[in-house]
């Protein structure tokens, strides 16, 4: 099992194009790192990188102790899993799996033993005869996991390899990628453009836009506290509310609403632009306790089901020709307000996070 | 018109176009299979009493047997020299960025044709008589797999073109050698295509007249397609007997490898994978 430490790494392709621009990042043995961005951030570069399909153009690569970066992949002790799976169709699974075996000059009895010890725990014991095409989707993927963990490599790194499968067969497939990589302990990349599959299987995950890292931490800070307004965006699955304004005598203004600075943030001098930023999740209806104040009231002006909660958007401020701003808020099935209605909502402001507005977004630390 | 009578009608039309283009295509091959039976063959196609003579007769006549083997040898050597290189070749082709890669195939499948047709028999005679190799059924194999090399590549590169990299890369970090995935991956994953290249370089030059013509001169080493010129009467009349009862020899070798190969692949004229 190793380590995998990335320093000031640059990839950059023949047209110019930096897939990876300036990379630091440590991965601990045994954990389950998520890259994390959307598409053409540079994910793929990266995991090419680190398997050596792609010379760095810039910086190093370590696995474990040994400086890999000018080795070939085959020198790497890397087993990756493709988004296509590349499973080699003129080969029968068996074939597949003991593949990497074959490669290393093991014998062919000890190479079907071998081939057959992988596949059992992955229930593909029944199907070692038959080939690629004569397998679904998820057999398929799991053939490609089986030839993986079949070369016994220090570092697994994943392509994707959920994002062909329909939406049931994926929430099983990452209970059972977890648990396997659990059981094996070993280090594994994992990339993803789906945040609740980061969010979900990682032990670590780094959020990547345009080439670099924006933010690198657990699922939970990555969650509860995106370092920025991209990762902020980026992050949950229902869009986080982010609204900007001006701070203003101790409260912040957001334009026909406002709203209480949350604590700590005393030190934003008057006028000062931030963005307001709360989860969805984190706004309830406002009860008959809580101070008027820390209210916000609009007119119902969306509901979406999610199924046991729903999503509404509530028109807030607006009047007096004032351009008005829209608060979303998952409430309880049982609390699904009609559209039109009039609605209070609570914001929790422990919850509340401040960003600048300005281009980088940071997030400001109380 | 009744819309019945004419659904009718135009069905009837069309049966009856159809068996016409049938009998069209059928008579030949008709006349084909069935004159080396018949006693006296004519340029009709009838059987009047079937007879085994003229198959006695061509096997008794010495050229026959030498000729077919020659063919086999010619056709065979080119083939497996035209497959061989072309899936290099379109291996490198389409994994290699090279600049103005599409227009140098096209410039060469343009004059591909010209290096077995008629007008250039004469530079390359002079060519290969200087090289030795007059006469000599390696000089036949190189003009004829030169001929057809680049319209094989062609093919070939669209083959290999259909293969996902990622096939290539997988077997990389699993630690392959650059001959090991081509050998373990592209080739095997490119075999139908090879199979449906070597068929057709094989029929090509099995039929191919000019070439071993002009450039063997030793008539026991020419192949069948020149031989079978021979086979006419001192008044210069056609030996129908003879000549009927060798093009169906001839033509056998051929359909049988047809069938082998199309069993075992099927054929396929682009690049495909199943699945
Ligand atoms: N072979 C290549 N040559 C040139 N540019 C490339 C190449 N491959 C990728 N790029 C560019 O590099 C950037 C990063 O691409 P990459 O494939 O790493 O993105 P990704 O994060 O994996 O996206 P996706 O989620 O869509 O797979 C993109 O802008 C892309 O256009
Ligand atoms: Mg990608």
């Amino acid at each position: 099992m190793a380590t995998v430490e990335l320093t000031d790494l640059v990839t950059q392709y023949p047209n110019g194009v930096r897939g990876v621009d300036g990379v630091d990042l440590a991965i601990a043995d045994g954990e389950f790192f998520a890259l994390l961005g959307p598409s053409g951030c540079g994910k793929t570069t990266l995991l090419r990188t680190l398997a050596g399909l792609e010379g760095a153009t810039e910086g190093r690569v370590r696995i474990g102790e040994r400086d890999v970066t000018a080795l070939e992949p085959g020198e790497r002790d890397v087993a990756m899993v493709f988004q296509d799976y590349a499973l080699f169709p003129h080969m029968t699974v068996s074939e597949n799996i003991a593949y990497p075996l074959r490669i290393q000059k093991v014998a062919r009895g000890e190479r079907e033993e071998r081939a057959r010890e992988s596949a059992d725990p992955l229930s593909l014991g029944a199907l070692l005869e038959r080939r690629p095409a004569q397998l679904s989707g998820g057999q398929q993927q799991r053939v490609a996991l089986a030839r993986a963990i079949a070369c016994h490599p220090q570092v697994f790194l994943f392509d994707e390899p959920l994002s062909n499968l329909d939406a049931r067969l994926r929430l099983e497939a990452r209970t059972f990628l977890k648990q396997l990589q659990r059981r094996l302990g070993v280090t594994t990349v994992f990339v993803t453009h789906d945040q609740a599959e980061a969010l979900a299987m990682s032990d670590r995950m780094a959020v990547m836009e345009a080439g670099r890292i924006r933010q690198v931490g657990t699922p939970r800070e990555v969650f509860q506290r995106p370092a920025s307004l991209f990762v902020a965006n980026f992050i949950g699955a229902t869009p986080m509310n982010l609204l900007e304004g001006a701070v203003r005598g101790g409260r912040i203004d957001l334009g026909g609403v406002s709203v209480p600075l949350p604590a700590g943030h005393s030190g934003l001098g008057d006028g000062e632009r931030v963005v307001w930023g709360v989860r969805p999740e984190y706004v309830a209806t406002a009860g008959d306790g809580v101070p008027a104040d820390e209210v916000v009231e609009g007119e119902v002006s969306a509901v979406e089901n999610l199924g046991v909660t729903v999503l509404v958007t509530v028109a807030v401020g607006g009047r007096d020709g004032e351009e008005g701003v829209e608060v979303r808020a998952v409430l309880p099935e049982d609390d699904e307000p009609e559209v039109g209605a009039r609605l209070r909502l609570h914001p929790q402001t422990a919850r509340v996070l401040l960003y600048r507005a300005d281009d980088d977004g940071a997030l400001v630390e109380p | 018109m009744n819309p019945v009578v004419r659904t009718l009608l135009s069905r009837v039309g069309g049966y009856v176009g159809a068996c016409l283009l049938v009998v069209f295509f059928a008579l030949p091959l008709l006349w084909l299979v069935l004159t080396p039976f018949t006693p006296n063959p004519t340029y009709r196609a009838s059987l009047s009493g079937v007879t085994l003579d003229n198959f006695r007769a061509l096997v008794d006549n010495p050229q026959v047997w030498p000729s077919i083997r020659n063919s086999l040898v010619l056709a065979g050597g080119s083939a497996l020299l035209v497959v061989a290189l072309a899936a290099l070749a379109a291996y490198a082709l389409s994994r290699v960025r090279v600049p103005g890669r599409d227009q140098l195939l096209y410039a060469l499948l343009l004059l591909s044709s010209i290096v077995t047709g008629t007008a250039a028999m004469v530079p390359l005679f002079l060519m290969l008589f200087q090289l030795g190799l007059i006469d000599r059924q390696v000089g036949v194999v190189l003009v004829l797999t030169g001929g057809l090399l680049p319209a094989a590549v062609f093919m070939l590169k669209d083959f290999v073109d259909s293969v996902p990299r990622s096939y290539e890369e997988s077997a990389r970090v699993f630690g392959a050698k650059p001959n090991q995935v081509l050998r373990h991956v592209v080739l095997p994953v490119i075999r139908p295509g090879m199979a449906t290249v070597g068929v057709w370089a094989l029929v090509q030059v099995w039929g191919n007249f000019l070439v071993p013509y002009v450039l063997l001169a030793n008539p026991s080493k020419q192949p069948a397609a020149v031989v079978m010129y021979t086979f006419y009467d001192a008044g210069g009349q056609p030996d129908f007997a003879l000549i009927s009862t060798f093009a169906l020899v001839y033509s056998v070798p051929v359909v049988l490898l047809y069938l082998v190969v199309n069993r075992r692949y099927g054929f396929a004229f682009q690049g495909g994978i199943k699945g």
